[in-house]
């Protein structure tokens, strides 16, 4: 460590040339997700065909009857398409079926029961979501969110039960206290971010771990968990702390739909409307301009974070005062990461993360039933979901595999066979040249700017 | 080293000449740090009931000698490491405030001593044996996927690509190596195979964030997410249909260096080790040389240095960067071979369990730098190791405070309080030419 020493004796002036890469990385990083919200639909449509594709292969390579039918594959080649036609509409119609609307339930209620279901699970996906989607308007990559839940399940749920008041109050109180934990939570990383440069990324990531071995810790001791026993689980909230149900028994639907609903109307109102969000969308689009605009960067980056940790801490406290009513140590799941998907799903837009909630929330619900239903685990919701947001985070690849036309009006392979003819035969083609060297002289301008100098230069980069 | 003579070039100047004129501030946060942890020390001696005892056990079969259980008295034991603590805080002070180089022994020498000072303060009169060899084996085998994983976000992060998705490439080399070892019955089949798993999702990696240009930190966590699905996937159907095809336990056997493994203590940890730990030391080694003394390590830390000087003499950048993720894969992938046939257990879901994440804290916290990492590898596996061992004898520090540590310490080194992190400067920038 004395090697450390010297190096930072040596040099204690570039503090700011320092942080440079970072903060450069940040003005491409707005740049890239901006980029992600102006692809169109089409390609979130096409990304979801993918995905769906991608399962199939799965679920037919895991499946046994195929495999059965495959030895026999060239004696009788419509056997396996049959079996695999078959075993893909079982599968995906009983994710339908979990998801959306049931025609084979006994009864009515019954079978609007999974849109239900969808909407329970999206609860927390959507509020997360939202905090993770309001970091990324600001340029900053929030990976917390599961630490952000795990504390305001945390704090949310041990005020649930520890405390007896009358049943509005309580609930509130239990609401805020979720807030609270996770404002905290996203806060360490904000203030940490805004004083010293440190990178939040690394410290959400890091304070991911803190949260779940937090928890672990508190679920040991009695003082917490008040239940007498030696399980590493919780009591249970009382009635008076838990969100009510919106369609009565027979249903989990509960009110944190309506919160979900809320939040995403105020996040709507906060970046869209409000002075603030004004200011965090600066931030996010050119720190240095923000800064030269009278913007209190460092707070407003605080901010930030500690409104990301509040909606993800309440997210958690939803998922608990609603579904879980205990905690244990995997409370949280996967939840955290779910989020980052939603978020990104929904192009960092309020809706946009809604909806995208709602999808994967319909995922998981649907999933629940094709494992049952089928016996197709329901890790392959995991796959799905990340082969969609890869596929949406590239939409050159999506056209590429629909064989669509580039983003500037260009058929594709005309493009690409253009290209290789002008190599082959050097500078002879006369009637292509002009076109392909604008091409590329503006490529190369567009390259100058994000050298390794300044923040400056590559934030005040137009990006075309 | 090399590489920050290179970085530094531009702005030494300016310190060397404050220093001449004595401008230059004391750093008082190492001797404080000192002290705080010497006090601690005293605080441990002085809570020590008289007449205590603590066992240790040092030996394990096979030594040139045996070692009876060593039975210390408790509270002298404890009251003499508080004052050589002290002392070495004092010495550290006085350095400081005469601006005197403190050399690598001291923090070394005082972080051994205050581990020994926390275990005679931990196991008195507990009436249980706290078995050193085997928490430093442990310790070992507890790092040695971290220091993989960090050897591979090293090679990626050098050229300029922020690699997230560790946690996944270990996942993966798990799970091959597990089903490679399985299908061919033989555990070295499962080392093939490994890197391969690895390298596949290495260069998932690239292709996406290098070819597409699609935000690395975005692409690493969402190829962690597709990776657990994957693995998880397979290990429940394929993996639990027919475990003795797809999933027998497989072990790749001790081979014990002979005379070097029969000193005591260190010897069994050291050097009565499987293959793959060999191949660790040895990659250590290689890319701690090859980094900074080679062609490639050169083009490699320019790649992630300055892209645009380094394609002006030539190098091609992108490509660069592509090899470099993908061999970073496959030692990565190497690394989760680890958690199965280097331990001989079958393949489990996300038995990975956050290694890659604490792997990517460790190569922060060694700055970048093979050697570093390796420090701070091995740092964070002893402090998991000490709380896994704490838990079992029963002491008044939770386990769970023990195993936070490696993330705090991140934190903190994040956040410049321990020294100061430098990422490449080119860390996570796409190359447009």
């Amino acid at each position: 460590m004395s090697a450390s020493g010297s190096q930072q004796g040596m040099t204690p002036a570039p503090k700011p040339e320092q942080q440079s890469p970072w903060a450069e990385a940040e003005g491409r990083l707005s740049r890239a997700l901006r980029e992600l919200g102006q692809t169109s639909w089409v390609v979130t449509v096409l990304a979801v065909v993918v995905a769906l594709v991608v399962g199939a292969v799965l679920i037919l390579a895991a499946n046994r009857d195929v495999q059965a039918s495959l030895s026999y594959f060239f004696a009788q080649p419509t056997a396996f398409l049959e079996t695999s036609f078959q075993v893909l509409r079982e599968a995906y119609s009983a994710l339908f079926r979990g998801a959306v609307f049931d025609w084979q339930a006994p009864s009515a209620a019954r079978s609007i029961r999974p849109l239900t279901e969808t909407m329970v699970y999206s609860v927390p996906l959507i509020l997360a979501g939202l905090g993770i989607a309001i970091g990324f308007r600001s340029g900053m990559l929030n990976i917390g969110g599961q630490g952000q839940i795990i504390l305001g399940a945390t704090s949310a749920g041990f005020l649930g039960y520890a405390l007896s008041l009358p049943t509005g109050l309580h609930v509130l109180l239990a609401l805020a206290g979720g807030i609270l934990g996770g404002a905290i939570w996203g806060g360490i990383a904000g203030v940490l971010k805004a004083r010293t440069g440190a990178n939040e990324v690394i410290v959400t990531i890091m304070l991911n771990n803190i949260a779940i071995y937090l928890l672990a810790w508190l679920l040991q001791q009695q003082w917490y968990k008040q239940t007498g026993s030696n399980q590493p689980l919780s009591s249970s909230v009382d009635e008076s702390a838990q969100l009510f149900s919106l369609l009565g028994s027979g249903f989990r639907l509960h009110a944190g739909f309506l919160i979900a609903i809320l939040a995403t109307i105020g996040v709507w109102w906060l970046l869209e409307r409000s002075t603030l969000g004004f200011e965090f969308r600066a931030i996010g689009e050119n720190p240095e301009a923000a800064r030269t605009a009278g913007i209190n960067v460092p707070k407003a980056t605080a901010l930030v974070l500690v409104i990301a940790g509040g909606l993800a801490g309440l997210g958690g406290a939803a998922h608990v005062l609603g579904t879980e009513y205990r905690l244990a140590g995997g409370v949280a799941g996967t939840l955290g990461f779910d989020a980052i998907t939603v978020a990104l799903l929904g192009r960092s837009k309020p809706l946009g993360t809604f909806l995208a909630g709602l999808l994967l929330g319909g995922l998981r619900a649907g999933g629940v039933l094709m494992q049952a239903q089928t016996g197709t685990p329901i890790d392959i919701v995991l796959v799905l979901q990340a082969v969609i947001v890869l596929m949406i985070a590239a939409p050159p690849l999506v056209r590429a595999i629909f064989f669509l036309p580039h983003a500037d009006g260009r058929p594709r392979i005309r493009r690409r066979s253009a290209r290789r003819k002008t190599e082959a035969s050097a500078a002879t083609s006369s009637a292509r040249q002009p076109e392909l060297q604008t091409a590329s002289t503006s490529k190369a301008s567009s390259a100058e700017p994000p050298s390794a100098e300044s923040p400056s230069t590559s934030t005040q980069e137009p990006g075309k | 080293m090399s590489e920050q003579t290179v970085s530094t070039a531009a702005v030494q100047a300016d310190p060397l000449k404050q220093s001449a004129t004595g401008v230059r501030p004391i750093s008082w946060k190492y001797p404080i740090t000192y002290a705080v942890l010497a006090a601690l020390a005293v605080l441990f001696a002085l809570t020590i009931p008289a007449g205590a005892r603590t066992h240790f056990r040092l030996s394990s079969g096979g030594d040139f000698f045996e070692i009876p259980l060593v039975e210390l008295p408790s509270r002298p034991a404890g009251w003499i490491l508080a004052v050589i603590l002290v002392a070495l805080a004092g010495l550290a002070i006085w350095q400081a405030s005469r601006r005197v180089q403190t050399r690598l022994w001291l923090p070394l020498l005082f972080g051994v001593l205050f581990v020994l000072a926390f275990l005679v303060w931990a196991g008195a009169d507990r009436g249980a044996v706290i078995p050193l060899v085997t928490m430093l084996t442990g310790a070992l085998a507890l790092s040695v996927p971290l220091i993989f994983g960090a050897m591979c976000g090293l090679v990626g992060e050098r050229s300029g690509v922020i690699n997230i998705a560790i946690e996944a490439q270990l996942l993966a080399g798990a799970f091959l190596a597990a089903v490679a070892a399985s299908v061919f019955t033989s555990a070295y089949m499962g080392l093939v195979f490994a890197p391969i798993a690895g390298a596949l999702v290495g260069a998932l990696l690239v292709f996406f964030s290098v070819k597409y240009q699609v935000n690395q930190i975005i692409v690493g966590v969402v190829l962690n997410v597709l990776i657990i699905g994957l693995t998880g996937f397979l290990f429940s159907t394929a993996l639990t249909q027919n475990p003795e095809l797809w999933n027998a336990r497989q072990q790749l056997p001790r081979l014990p260096i002979p005379g070097l493994s029969q000193i005591p203590v260190i010897g069994p940890v050291l050097f009565n080790q499987t293959i793959l730990v060999y191949l660790m030391y040895l990659i250590v080694g290689l890319l701690n040389f090859f980094l900074f003394r080679s062609r490639w390590g050169l083009r490699t830390r320019a790649v992630g240095e300055h892209p645009k000087a380094a394609d002006t003499v030539g190098i091609k950048v992108n490509r660069m960067r592509v090899y470099n993720v993908i061999l970073g894969g496959a030692i990565a992938g190497l690394g989760g071979a680890f958690f199965t046939i280097g331990q001989g257990l079958a393949f489990g879901k996300e038995m990975s369990a956050g290694a890659g994440f604490i792997a990517l804290a460790a190569m922060i916290l060694g700055r970048w730098h093979p050697i570093g990492a390796l420090l701070a590898a091995l740092l964070f596996g002893f402090s998991t190791s000490l709380g896994n061992t704490l838990a079992t004898i029963g002491t008044p520090v939770p386990s769970e405070a023990l195993l936070m540590l490696p993330y705090l310490i991140t934190i903190l080194a994040v956040a410049g309080f321990v020294g100061r992190v430098r990422p490449p400067a080119a860390n996570g920038t796409p190359y447009v030419k």
